[in-house]
């Protein structure tokens, strides 16, 4: 009970995520109308990809500083996981955008930056392929995700500020913040967020363990 | 000091080599040439925005083919030499100070050529000039580090293209939207976002660069 407590955390939280986003009251906004409960999915999947990949960066830097392959092993799997996620928040924005803007995919600087973020991250994943030697493959890997992480900041949360965009929040659009007026929505938003940043952690640290048995598997049968 | 000593030396190397084999400058140079002329033959006449999006392909390409070359040259006996004389820091600002210089004489011949040839629409050139050499010098700081993950990782090109493109997106965006700002003769308050934002960018690259370098080269 005390090593899993958050686990079972996770689930009550989603639980009440998904039954108290269906069920909630929310404002009444013409266009987008009922499909503001997206929000409840669409963005904690970004707040879990941001989580992840920022968790990936810490351990790429601690890998570099220590030498220690399980530490490289957080950090590739935290991407792994986070891609995955990411591709989640991209697929809600799609839908979302469908009903809202007209077009799954219109010309946007907030929708082609996270997707460019998102060929980084892919490309992360390309460039560990294409090394077989597995010291040189972390290190060089770690570096690429330091290098990437800043840049995948500028991206999906500066450039999108300075230019005009659909998106809200971004290019002087408000958030849905300032519709949500008696808190209700924030009463559902935060604790679903932080509901799947603790899934996505969850499902990273299964991925991670059963790399390092595999790992060990293999120092052990050479 | 000492840095500064081993890094214009270092500099001053790459220069002579350069200027011995001109094989760099001179492909280069034929690449931008040849690549504007067919650009011409196939447009003939362009409107201002694409000839804007279209220079800095040009660049884009270009530079990638200039500062591939920076760790390709090198054989790995040679690069171990270096390493015995001078720290990590020192090369990696060598080389980035190098790639800036060659960077900046391509783009101002690069530009020279292109509007020689296209024409030149812009209404504010002062800050047009500004966005090509502030392009010239990002493209530098960030295909460096690139080139030299890359040149780890076995001197493959395509990794070079597949892991510098997604990075360069940002300020290749930024980089057209501040000369366009040029071209359209704006006033220069309309540009200090993006500015500010190459500068943040050329700040952040440079850093990283120096503080990743040393566990780089590490075999």
């Amino acid at each position: 009970m005390k090593h899993y407590w958050w686990k079972i955390l996770a689930v009550l939280l989603l639980l009440y995520g998904l039954v108290a986003g269906l069920l909630g009251s929310v404002p009444a906004l013409p266009i987008v109308h009922e499909t503001i409960r997206n929000v409840y999915y669409h963005v904690p999947m970004w707040f879990t990809m941001f989580t992840l990949y920022f968790i990936s960066v810490i351990f790429s830097i601690k890998y570099l500083s220590s030498s220690n392959p399980h530490h490289d092993l957080v950090a590739v799997e935290s991407v792994n996981v986070g891609v995955v996620f990411c591709a989640f928040g991209l697929l809600t924005g799609m839908i979302w955008a469908n009903f809202t803007w007209g077009a799954p995919w219109p010309n946007d600087p907030k929708l082609n930056g996270s997707a460019i973020a998102t060929l980084m991250y892919l490309a992360y994943l390309v460039l560990r392929n294409a090394l077989e030697e597995e010291q040189k493959r972390a290190k060089i890997s770690a570096v690429y995700n330091i290098f990437a992480f800043p840049i995948m900041i500028v991206l999906m949360y500066i450039l999108p500020k300075t230019t005009d965009s659909l998106h809200p929040g971004a290019g002087g659009n408000s958030g849905f913040g300032q519709f949500d007026l008696d808190g209700s929505m924030k009463a559902v938003l935060y604790p679903t967020a932080v509901g799947w940043i603790l899934m996505g952690v969850w499902l990273m640290t299964l991925r991670y363990r059963i790399r390092k048995f595999e790992y060990e598997n293999n120092i052990v049968s050479e | 000091m000492h840095l500064f000593k081993e890094v214009s030396t270092l500099i001053r190397k790459d220069m002579i080599l350069e200027w011995r084999s001109k094989y760099a400058l001179n492909g280069i140079l034929l690449y931008v040439v040849s690549t504007v002329f067919v650009c011409y033959q196939a447009f003939k006449s362009v409107d201002p925005t694409t000839w804007n999006v279209l220079f800095w392909i040009i660049m884009l390409f270009a530079s990638v083919n200039a500062i591939n070359k920076s760790f390709l040259q090198e054989s790995p006996n040679r690069q171990l030499y270096y390493y015995a004389i001078a720290g990590p820091r020192a090369i990696i600002l060598s080389k980035i100070v190098y790639n800036v210089l060659l960077m900046l004489l391509l783009s101002a011949i690069a530009f020279t050529v292109y509007s020689v040839i296209f024409g030149m629409p812009a209404g504010d050139l002062l800050l047009y000039l500004i966005a090509v050499a502030l392009g010239g010098t990002s493209f530098a700081s960030v295909f460096t580090m690139i080139s030299g993950i890359s040149a780890k990782a076995g001197n493959n090109s395509t990794l070079m293209a597949i892991l510098s493109f997604p990075i360069i997106i940002p300020l290749l965006i930024v980089l057209i939207n501040l000369s366009e700002n040029a071209l359209n003769g704006l006033s220069w308050s309309v540009s200090y976002p993006e500015l500010l934002v190459l500068a943040a960018i050329n700040v952040i690259t440079v850093t990283i660069s120096l503080s990743l370098f040393p566990y780089l080269w590490r075999d």
